[in-house]
């Protein structure tokens, strides 16, 4: 059975068929729905889009023994054809600035265009690395600003600015956690993480050295507080909790999870993925967090751009900050601003636990998060949160009626709102959904995550979504969900209208073809 | 305010759609001693773009660009000229706001971006493969590390004396947490790097051995010869490039035996940024591709047969392997990878070697005038664009006396090795197709009058 939403459309049956109007063109587009081979089917080895001239010397004779055979066999393309096929694969890709991204516990909100200019300014953006410092004082100053502001917004003591993103702050801070510990002498190898934690929580735990247990949930969705406490022992180095956490609920025992933590001797960190639910209203140090790496681009607006780069500074506690990495920025009694590295880390640094990138971090992403601070200001940031969990509560009361809301009933959610697939009918499952959704115009929301929840849908607006966006959104959902449940077979071959149908991933994996070989004889 | 579309009047609807007299009955499940009363301290209100541009703007103006003096620093990071394309493209919506490819059927622009990514960085290290990309040059190099110990189940690495010094603290200190024995070789003032002592301290428990091509001193090693040996103990080589440009002249590690190479993409596309975001380059062999970390995107077909592209040999990722997986990575350098991707694009091939040429050519001629320069000497018997001179005294306040003069000439050996005393009149020197014969001269006048 096939639904009609308003406009009339009405999706394709058995997924195999077209609509008539549809036939086959000579070029395979079909009006504006463009379709691009690759560059190297495109290019040529001797066209070139930037203009060289000849070097006005032959190589060193030092060089001659190692100088390559032939020009590496990269076809090349003029600007104009350059444009042309980056412009046409970009309409290929949807994007925040087409609709919402709700990928809950993911998720990007607006990117600000003031914050893209700002970050090319010549000042930030041509200035290298190892300058001597009196050249980059305002780059400093950048860092110094925003780990100010970061720490302000959390309450903790000190920020370790140089981790390249939220993984890899995850591994900045339990190395802080590790080297705190050698510094007591001990060596405890036990990282306790919910069932519900993001992948990359274990992953981090595990590349840090150390053995990996869970923590269950209460059926509430939050950590079990009583089956931590029995966790506890001297082998626990500490905690990693999500908070919110990935099922969209505050963890209200926080403060208390903390407490049990360090009675036992153990450090807690916590995810701070979720951390715009709550920037200006909670501040995660008045919960007893030791360490929370912040991802920049989902709290404070920078692009994500398909994949990175992304930021992860690491906000830490008294106990902790002395740990962290090389190099850091500092500002003295006298305003005065210093870079600490190798040469002169001195007794003051001297506990540094060393250095985790070759250079100060993302300062790409510095001054796009500190511009998009200062234009929302501490009472713009606490609205921020507070429409953010606003979106995501009204999305959550709009669609519970329809699709199971495993943790509504208790309360209110974060961020995010959570449901799961059940009551589908037959065959039926989250899938289906998220690809019914592609052909609605939007993006699905996280599908399948967290774990604690079947066939979890994570959905998270974020705040830059207007009322009439998350009217249309819910609108949608709703109508999918409910042909879903009406059994409409054409939701197993969805999407139908997007430029690709579903893709054989199962191909791709057995017979992975990562590099383009047409060019092979 | 201009990021947030909600109005009071939909804000009070929402409220009552959803049962809740106020916005704060939202965040009950915070304890009420956590909640802040009002905006956190200490910090400004809300400003318009037009007073936040003003401020940002007087920031950079307190650092000295690149652009406006005579600039010669490199060590891991180049100024090269970027076309006006590149950043066209990265900044068009659907790129710069897309996430990670989670939906294959409507992420295909950065699916395939990826591709062509991929096929680019294999082609140009010379390797079988390459990864989506890593957050840059340095992480790349320690996770190179630890899939070699994976592949070879054995645990030592050999660091060359050539390999950055922040690479090698990297390396250093991840390893102290892993427990992983890393040998490091001295870094000694010769005019060529000591291939010899890499050989020598290659084992039969040796997983694998890291040298930079061409090194931090600018020289180049004999990659083929190390390789040789390598393979006789049952270790592999990991070729580190920092400057992928030189690539276009000099042969690629991969033709020469290298097993994994990785590098610094920064030089293409993106830009020196203060040292980040850069962009991290992995390239190997193909029957190693599932000891590899972070995202591969492969092709495949759709329900109706039509070349498409997915993120691909997921199960070796934190999503699905969570504590047993190859690297906790997940996002990487997308953007980066995409601005490197449209440089080369751009260049094709031939006008990489084009370019490469050039910049060998720009390095001759600064090297050729700073060492006629009394008291100056080149340390290189080989260089692609970047070569050490060795001063008459430390390199560290020549730098700062340099800087002074508006002359950004180089890096010092002492801020890349504070504790080796022996290096410390070493002065690393760049020079790229950015270069003029201006820059040269004026880096020389100045250099003259610091060490007169």
């Amino acid at each position: 059975m096939n639904a009609v939403n308003a406009a009339g459309w009405r999706p394709a049956m058995g997924g195999a068929e077209e609509p008539a109007e549809k036939f086959a063109t000579a070029s395979g587009d079909y009006g504006l729905m463009l379709e691009e081979p690759l560059s190297f089917e495109l290019g040529a080895t001797d066209k070139c889009g930037v203009d060289i001239d000849a070097p006005d010397r032959a190589p060193a004779p030092g060089l001659s023994k190692f100088l390559r055979k032939a020009a590496p066999n990269l076809p090349g393309l003029t600007e104009p054809e350059t444009m042309r096929h980056y412009t046409r694969l970009s309409r290929q890709n949807y994007a925040i600035d087409l609709g919402p991204f709700p990928l809950g516990s993911c998720t990007m909100k607006h990117n600000p265009r003031l914050n893209e200019k700002m970050a090319r300014l010549p000042g930030f953006a041509d200035v290298h690395p190892l300058q001597p410092q009196k050249s980059v004082e305002g780059a400093l100053e950048v860092i110094e600003q925003l780990a100010d502001w970061l720490t302000r917004l959390t309450g903790m003591a000190s920020v370790a600015m140089s981790p390249k993103a939220g993984a890899h702050g995850e591994l900045c801070g339990l190395l802080c956690i590790r080297a705190a510990l050698d510094a007591r002498g001990e060596t405890r190898d036990v990282v306790l993480v919910p069932e519900s934690a993001h992948g990359t929580n274990p992953a981090t735990a595990a590349f840090a050295g150390f053995k990996v247990e869970s923590i269950p949930a209460t059926p509430a969705g939050r950590v079990d507080l009583e089956a931590l406490k029995a966790k506890l022992g001297p082998n626990v180095a500490g905690v990693m909790i999500t908070n919110p956490n990935t099922c969209g609920l505050f963890e209200p025992e926080m403060k208390a999870i903390a407490d049990a933590v360090h009675a036992a001797g153990g450090y807690v960190y916590c995810d701070g993925a979720n951390f715009n639910a709550i920037v200006g209203k909670v501040r995660p140090g008045d919960l007893g967090v030791d360490a929370m790496h912040i991802n920049l681009h989902k709290t404070f607006s920078t692009p994500h751009g398909g994949g990175g780069p992304g930021a992860g500074p690491v906000v830490l506690s008294e106990a902790l900050a002395p740990f962290a990495p090389l190099p850091f920025v500092t500002r003295g009694a006298d305003g005065s601003i210093h870079l600490v590295e190798e040469e002169n880390r001195g007794e003051g640094h001297a506990r540094s636990f060393g250095r985790m990138v070759a250079f100060h971090g993302q300062m790409g992403m510095f001054t796009r998060a500190l511009t998009y601070m200062l234009s929302h200001g501490a009472d713009g940031l606490r609205q921020v949160a507070e429409d953010a969990v606003l979106n995501a509560n009204y999305v959550l009361r709009a669609c519970e009626d329809l699709l199971p809301a495993p943790f509504a009933k208790s309360g209110p959610c974060m961020h995010e709102a959570l449901f799961s697939d059940a009551g589908l009918a037959e065959g039926f499952s989250t899938l289906d959904i998220a690809k019914g959704l592609i052909d609605e115009g939007f993006h699905p929301m996280t599908v399948y995550f967290p774990l604690v929840v079947k066939g979890a849908m994570l959905v998270e607006p974020t705040e830059t979504e207007s009322k009439a966006g998350l009217d249309r959104f819910i609108a949608s959902l709703r109508s999918v969900a409910e042909r879903a449940k009406n059994g409409d077979e054409s939701l197993h071959t969805a999407p139908h209208f997007a430029p690709r149908r579903r893709l054989d991933e199962t191909l791709a994996a057995r017979k992975p073809v990562l590099v383009w070989r047409g060019d092979a004889g | 305010m201009r990021y947030l579309p909600l109005t009071e009047a939909d804000r009070a609807a929402m409220l009552e759609t959803i049962g809740a007299a106020s916005v704060d009955d939202l965040f009950v499940d915070v304890p009420a001693e956590a909640r802040l009363a009002g905006p956190v301290d200490g910090l400004p209100m809300h400003a318009s773009e037009m007073a936040v541009e003003r401020h940002m703007t007087a920031l950079a103006a307190k650092n000295i660009n690149a652009g406006s003096v005579p600039f010669f620093l490199g060590a891991g990071a180049y100024r090269h000229h970027v076309p006006a394309s590149v950043d066209h493209v990265i900044q068009r919506g659907e790129f710069l706001t897309a996430y990670t490819p989670y939906q294959p059927e409507i992420a295909q622009g950065t699916l395939q971006v990826l591709f062509e990514f991929q096929t680019q960085v294999a082609r140009l290290f010379g390797t079988d493969i390459a990864n989506a990309s890593m957050y840059d040059g340095s992480t790349a190099c320690w996770e190179a590390i630890l899939m070699a110990a994976r592949i070879t189940r054995k645990g030592r690495t050999v660091l060359s004396g050539g390999l950055h010094p922040h690479y090698g603290e990297v390396v250093r200190t991840m390893a102290r947490f892993t427990q992983d024995n890393i040998v490091s070789l001295p870094t000694e003032l010769s005019g060529e790097p000591d291939d010899a002592a890499v050989i020598a301290a290659i084992g039969e428990d040796t997983s694998s051995v890291v040298v930079q091509y061409p090194d931090v001193l600018g020289r180049i090693p004999d990659l083929a010869a190390i390789s040789d040996a390598a393979r006789a103990k049952g270790a592999l080589v990991i070729a580190v490039v920092t400057e992928p440009v030189a690539l276009g002249l000099i042969e690629a590690p991969g033709n020469l035996g290298a097993d994994i190479v990785v590098g610094e993409g920064q030089s293409l596309g993106v830009g020196l940024q203060f040292g980040g975001p850069y962009l991290g380059l992995f390239g190997c062999r193909e029957k190693f591709v599932r000891q590899m970390p972070g995202r591969l995107c492969g092709e495949t077909v759709d329900a109706e047969g039509k070349r498409g592209f997915v993120l691909t040999l997921s199960t070796r990722e934190q999503h699905i392997r969570r504590e047993k997986a190859t690297s906790n990575i997940c996002t990487n350098s997308g953007l980066c990878a995409l601005a490197f991707s449209v440089h080369l694009t751009l260049l094709g091939g031939e006008g990489l070697a084009r370019l490469a040429a050039v910049n060998h050519a720009r390095a001759q001629a600064t090297v050729e005038r700073l060492s006629r320069i009394p008291g100056v000497s080149l340390l290189n018997q080989a260089y692609f664009n970047e070569a050490t001179l060795i001063l008459p005294r430390d390199a560290r306040e020549v730098v700062r006396e340099l800087a002074e003069r508006k002359v950004l000439g180089g890096v010092s050996l002492g801020r890349l090795f504070p504790e080796a005393d022996g290096l410390h009149h070493g002065l690393l020197v760049a020079a790229t197709e950015t270069t003029t014969d201006e820059d040269i001269e004026s880096f020389a006048k100045e250099l003259e009058g610091v060490l007169a």
